[in-house]
């Protein structure tokens, strides 16, 4: 059941309209299993900095299916980032330090394993695309040089065996003349080529999981949309499932099948990606959804979020984002730290009196 | 091209295909304009090439457009397209090659250095990135007072009382004159810099992608920001992006640029309602939906973007078109100029493999 357009050589024939409206109501747009690959619990990151502890990622719980594409969304400063780096064991030690919490891959749970355990993890089981891929290629090795790193780590391929693979890995994310590409260093190819050498790397060791850090934001349009177009079609080959990290709406809407906003290191609403756009219910991740133009109709004056995002060093006891919510509430109701409620079948909500307007429709689900 | 040139006559803005807005209501009218870098020089003696040849990066080429007073001109386009180099020629950063801007109906070349002045004070920038873009040594008092010291005669306590209004105008707090700019956030940088471009109180500021290093959420403050100072000041914008939603929400007129031709023009609302060049339709094709629900079909352009070294003679877009080329027309090898798309202020370049055929239109659903 795949749904989403196959690009052909000029236009791409996509299912029509009334045929994917009827497959809302099985979730998203292609066949999720109910296999879960990635399941995080309560993770917490702190840094200790000059101005006091840091409380980067403060509690966050996800699960990740098989062939499911999560979005992680929020300002810069949100904690995006670095619960991706926490997954992959990443986070500079000091000055941070991955407090609390467990990331279970594949039923392992990673915060338990030896530092060599973890180096076979990464880029073997779970990947990471980073977020800027003009930079993220090393100028003195060649192609073949860089995407065979990982393959022979992890695989242990030496020469002919080695080089038949990477072109392999080449081929799969389309770049052509791939085994004269290979020998080419990463100057040569253009931006979009060399984001592609990138996903090649990510993707080389089928991983259970890629994490994608804003993989598209030094891209044009084009490139962006071909790029994303690739990331797709690998995941229904491989089954992948993809977390994509972004701040860009249009990705989510584009790409993701759930979403989790994230603000202050916490997430304050989690649901499939239709119910996020047509009914969420947090302030933030309404004034998020309508502070974007949109290119489809001549759009009105902007909503916009009023004041800053929070500097996590210093962060309000309670509700987090009461300093910038519009709604009336009282001095007290901000003070209550919400929490992270189901209110409707996969639909969770950070309730608070301070931030969710339709807090009286759902008060009975919490205790305060 | 069907140029009416009227020589040797100070104050006669040639008229140009396209562009459709009366020197009276025109802040700025670009005509013709080229810039050529030219790139692996060869070697010549007394302008006769020895060794080798030198090819020429055409970033910008005959390029024509009026810029309203009060109103907002955008340029979108893939990177490379000449749309920042445009900026630079209007900002006088760059000499152009060949062409002409007419500032308020006067060309700027024969203007005299008391005209120069006047017309760098009345034509100002913001840039992209404002990590990049302000000194990090300097005071906001002294970014934002630099221009006032340089262009005007006010004295010292004059400066201060005008760098603080104009900070109090773009959003921030007078006492935070003293700080320097690593004290502020991305959003608050980049109203620095709108406060830096106000100072003089000009009638045209360049905008180069103003809001695309900034957060999403701080964007729509900038924008609406933007907005306002323009209502407000009745400033004219000229607005580089590749971003078509910030296009269409900011812009009153747009053009779309490739391999530093113009090609299509015209109000904001008619280019991306009925937009007519494929290229203009493949760019909207693949710009980030809005709503999960938006499933556009992708028009998918064949090959690469092509360098802007040595671009074709004739039509740029046929070594992009998925169309057939007929070697023998004649935009095959001269260029084909803009025509008028029905009666209204819309232009495209027009050959027989560069206009959308139904197949090929971009169908922007709204939700």
């Amino acid at each position: 059941m795949t749904t989403k357009s196959k690009s052909k050589s000029v236009k791409s024939k996509s299912t029509k309209k009334s045929k994917q409206k009827s497959q809302v109501a099985d979730f998203g747009r292609k066949t999720v299993r109910d296999e879960i690959v990635l399941s995080v619990k309560d993770l917490k990151t702190q840094f200790t900095t000059k101005y006091g502890t840091v409380k980067a990622v403060d509690g966050v719980s996800f699960d990740l299916k098989k062939g499911e594409t999560l979005g992680i969304v929020g300002e810069s400063g949100s904690g995006k980032s670095v619960t991706s780096l926490s997954l992959m064991r990443l986070v500079p030690q000091p000055p941070g330090e991955i407090v609390d919490g467990e990331v279970l891959l594949n039923g392992r749970n990673l915060l338990e394993l030896s530092e060599k355990e973890m180096t076979e993890v990464r880029g073997g089981e779970i990947s990471l695309i980073l977020q800027d891929p003009m930079t993220a290629l090393n100028p003195c090795f060649s192609i073949e040089n860089q995407v065979g790193e990982g393959i022979s780590i992890h695989q242990g391929d030496k020469g002919k065996n080695l080089f038949e693979k990477v072109v392999d890995a080449l081929k799969s994310v389309r770049i052509p003349a791939a085994d004269q590409r290979a020998k080419d260093y990463p100057h040569q190819l253009s931006g979009g080529m060399r984001q592609r050498v990138v996903g090649a790397i990510g993707i080389s060791s089928n991983p259970s999981v890629i994490i994608a850090d804003e993989p598209t934001t030094s891209l044009d349009v084009t490139i962006q949309g071909a790029y994303l177009r690739l990331l797709k079609q690998i995941q229904e080959e491989t089954g992948v499932g993809i977390i994509f990290i972004t701040h860009d709406f249009g990705i989510v809407a584009k790409m993701c099948d759930r979403v989790a906003v994230m603000y202050a290191g916490r997430i304050v609403e989690s649901a499939d990606v239709r119910t996020i756009f047509n009914n969420p219910l947090h302030e933030y991740t309404k004034a998020l959804i309508e502070s974007v133009p949109k290119l489809e109709q001549k759009t009105g004056r902007l909503t916009q979020i009023k004041g800053q995002p929070p500097a996590l060093w210093d962060l309000p006891e309670g509700d987090s984002f009461a300093p910038r919510s519009t709604l009336k509430f009282t001095e007290k109701d901000a003070s209550i730290r919400p929490e992270l409620v189901e209110v409707a079948k996969g639909h969770f909500v950070q309730l608070s009196r301070s931030s969710v307007k339709d807090f009286k429709k759902y008060a009975h689900l919490v205790d305060y | 091209m069907a140029t009416k040139e009227v020589k040797n006559k100070k104050n006669i803005v040639p008229e140009e295909l396209g562009c459709t807005t009366p020197t009276k209501d025109s802040i700025v009218q670009v005509r013709n304009l080229r810039k050529h870098y030219e790139v692996n020089k060869a070697l010549s003696i007394f302008g006769k090439d020895i060794v080798g040849k030198t090819d020429l990066l055409k970033a910008v080429d005959n390029v024509s457009f009026d810029v309203a007073k009060g109103k907002t001109f955008g340029l979108v386009g893939e990177s490379g397209c000449g749309k920042t180099t445009t900026g630079k020629l209007i900002l006088q950063l760059e000499k152009p090659t060949e062409g002409q801007i007419f500032f308020q109906g006067e060309d700027i070349s024969k203007l005299s250095a008391a005209g120069m002045a006047e017309y760098r004070k009345s034509v100002q920038a913001v840039f992209q990135d404002p990590w990049a873009s302000l000194n990090p040594r300097m005071r906001v008092k002294d970014i934002v007072g630099e221009p006032l010291q340089i262009a005007t005669t006010m004295t010292k306590e004059q400066i201060a009382k005008r760098v603080g209004d104009l900070l109090e105008e773009v959003g921030l707090n007078e006492y935070q004159s003293n700080f320097y700019p690593h004290e502020f956030s991305g959003g608050q940088r980049q109203r620095i810099g709108i406060a830096r471009a106000l100072a003089l109180n000009p009638k045209l500021i360049i905008l180069d992608e103003p809001v695309s290093a900034l957060d999403v959420s701080i964007r729509a403050q900038i924008m609406n920001l933007l907005v306002d100072l323009q209502n407000e000041h009745d400033l004219a914008y000229v607005l580089i992006a590749h971003n078509l939603a910030t296009v269409r929400y900011m812009c009153h007129k747009t053009a779309v640029m490739y391999l530093g031709v113009i090609q299509e023009m015209g109000d904001t609302e008619a280019v991306f309602t009925n937009p007519q060049h494929i290229y203009t339709n493949a760019l909207m094709s693949a710009a980030l939906p809005s709503h999960p629900d938006i499933d556009r079909d992708e028009i998918v352009l064949p090959g690469e973007v092509v360098s802007p070294i040595n671009p074709p003679d004739g039509d740029v877009f046929q070594t992009r078109t998925p169309m057939k080329v007929d070697q023998k027309h004649e935009y095959a090898s001269t260029r084909p100029p803009l025509v008028q798309v029905g009666k209204k202020d819309h232009w495209v370049v027009k050959t027989p493999w560069s206009i959308a055929d139904k197949d090929m239109k971009v169908k922007l659903e709204g939700k």
